[in-house]
């Protein structure tokens, strides 16, 4: 049975973040950021174009507080999306596997959502559920949480070799018990790629679907009022800090999975 | 009551536009009860097809299957068998006695109980130490004689073993053949066992059972030389003291086996025995035979 996210963590022994790994990314943010400095200096562009890293940094300063809140509102819709989302994928992918009808319903369903601008849904959604509530960015996240989990978690369910089918027939277990056994445990390290893939994609959702209307206290609806007050610097601390969310979903979202599926190192007592 | 009784069992496969495949055909084999069987014949004779039949993973096209008074659905779903498959097939999320206990924890046995049956059946196979390993972190070989102590969780009176020392090598092999036998002597259970190897069968088996394909059929039967405790030419066992009880409730030493349990020397005297090499040519004709 070789599933890749063992085969990989098997291939040798597990590389601590050194020094050595870390320093030349850092060194060339720096550089790169000395060079905008400059370059926005000298060569006169337009503030609505590129400000200057010095008056972003200013403005992150200046306005931390309102960051922070608004970050927190919009992190909080992603992680409410995100867990919706998630427990639905698995869930459906779970009914899925047990049951063909469900298979045959989900299955295409989900794959036309995979297709389709999922923020589309956000005006609609905002009108459904009226603008005076988080319910819509929400719903939006978990929608595009769906798909990924959905995908992956149907396809780990499927990975079921057939001497594990043979086994679980010949011990007279019940579906409920071949699920349980064999069918999720199994599964769990696609689960936990489709989780890794889904978190830094319900952030992008979140901000995203602030865009189109609703309540003005998240990230997103910062960036797009600021921008249109000609506050160009104050637009670009709210991305910052929408860049620095993003990351934290996605390192979360990593660190879940290899906790997840760390195989124990291979060792004879 | 016979432990397996075929009559007149055919199996045939619909692969659709290329035609029928007809993996068995007339079928005749009586199991008795502490039999020890094989199963030999070229490859696509129809061997692991038979062994599934048995254990109900396939439906015979036609003829009847008996195991053990029942049928073989009613055998399965009671648990009457134990079976090997020719790979491990152990579950990776589970640790190696986990994985032992699947069969009782499948059938809600409680888990001090089965977790001291699978403590048991482990130190049987000389794996205790292992236990809370997990199975990638055991060598083939011993991957395999923990599927082989998982098929004895249920203490089954029969055994279907399809090439389980197929990835073996030719010491670790003949080791596991005298550990099988053990198994064997002190469970009482009947053994249908499918090999490629001339010389495993005829040292494992009462009777070596030899097939031929197209149709896969039974065309020879001829008796093994399976070794008795004390049989050996060296004549270390005592007789008569081995109880013949099945496996012991009574957890067996680790390593120092009583002296009236079948020893490896028992084994080895049966491989070099003259014997012997007349049932390996006998079955080498068999199996010339039926090919030509
Ligand atoms: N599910 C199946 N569908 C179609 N044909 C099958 C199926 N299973 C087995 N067969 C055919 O039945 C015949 C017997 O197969 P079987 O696996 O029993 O052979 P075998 O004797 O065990 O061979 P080997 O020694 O290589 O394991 C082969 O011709 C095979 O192609
Ligand atoms: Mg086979």
């Amino acid at each position: 049975m070789t599933r890749p996210t063992v085969a990989t963590a098997v291939a040798g022994p597990r590389r601590r973040p050194s020094l050595d790994r870390v320093w030349p990314p850092v060194a060339f943010g720096i550089l790169a950021l000395v060079l905008w400095e400059l370059v926005v200096t000298f060569s006169g562009v337009p503030a609505f174009l590129l400000p200057a890293p010095s008056a972003i940094a200013a403005q992150v300063v200046a306005a931390f507080p309102t960051i922070l809140a608004t970050a927190a509102v919009t992190g909080g819709n992603a992680l409410v999306g995100l867990v919706v989302g998630f427990v639905m994928g698995v869930g459906l992918a779970l009914l899925a596997a047990r049951s063909r009808i469900v298979s045959e319903l989900a299955t295409p369903l989900v794959s036309a959502a995979a297709a389709v601008p999922i923020v589309a849904l956000a005006p609609v959604f905002t009108t459904m559920f009226g603008s005076t509530t988080e319910v819509p960015r929400r719903l939006v996240v978990s929608v595009v949480v769906v798909v990924p989990v959905f995908v992956s978690t149907a396809r780990g369910l499927a990975q079921v070799t057939p001497v594990h089918h043979d086994l679980m027939t010949a011990l007279a277990a019940t579906p409920g018990q071949f699920a349980r056994f064999v069918r999720l445990p199994g599964a769990v390290p696609y689960i936990m790629t489709g989780l890794r893939l889904a978190a830094p994609a319900s952030v992008i959702a979140a901000i995203v679907a602030e865009y189109f209307g609703g309540l003005q206290n998240g990230l997103g609806s910062r960036i797009t009022s600021a921008a249109a007050n000609t506050a160009y610097a104050r637009a670009w601390a709210f991305v910052v800090a929408s860049i620095i969310l993003g990351l934290l979903f996605y390192l979360a979202g990593l660190l879940a999975e290899r906790i997840v599926t760390r195989t124990p190192t291979r060792r004879e007592p | 009551m016979n432990a397996v009784e075929l009559t007149g069992v055919g199996k045939t496969f619909d692969t659709g536009a290329r035609g029928p495949v007809h993996a068995l055909s007339g079928i005749e084999l009586r199991v008795e009860p502490g039999e020890f069987v094989s199963l030999i014949g070229p490859s696509g004779c129809g061997k692991s097809t038979l062994l599934r039949v048995v254990a109900d993973l396939e439906q015979p096209s036609c003829g009847s299957v008996v195991v053990g008074g029942k049928s073989a659905r009613q055998a399965r779903l009671d648990q009457d068998y134990g079976i090997a498959f020719q790979q491990a097939g152990l579950l990776e999320w589970r640790t190696v006695v986990a994985n032992v206990e699947l069969p009782l924890h499948v059938h809600g046995v409680a888990k001090a109980e089965r977790r001291a049956r699978a403590a048991e059946l482990l130190a049987l196979v000389g794996l205790a130490e292992f236990a809370a390993l997990r199975p990638s972190q055991l060598s083939g070989g011993m991957q395999q004689r923990v599927a082989i102590a998982r098929s004895l969780a249920t203490r089954p009176k029969l055994l279907l073993m399809d090439e389980p020392f197929g990835a073996l090598d030719e010491m670790t092999r003949e080791r596991m053949q005298a550990e099988l036998l053990r198994i064997a002597d002190e469970t009482g259970a009947a053994v249908l066992f499918v090999t490629h190897s001339i010389p495993e069968a005829v040292v494992l088996s009462d009777r070596v059972v030899v097939m031929s394909p197209r149709p896969g059929r039974i065309t020879d039967v001829i008796d093994g030389r399976r070794p008795r405790s004390g049989s050996g030419p060296a004549g270390r066992g005592v007789d008569g003291a081995l109880p013949d009880s099945a496996l012991p409730d009574s957890a067996l030493p680790d390593s120092a086996l009583p002296d009236s349990v079948l020893a490896d020397e028992d084994v080895d005297g049966v491989r070099e025995s003259a014997e012997f090499f007349a049932a390996v040519t006998e079955v080498r004709e068999a199996l010339r035979k039926g090919s030509a």
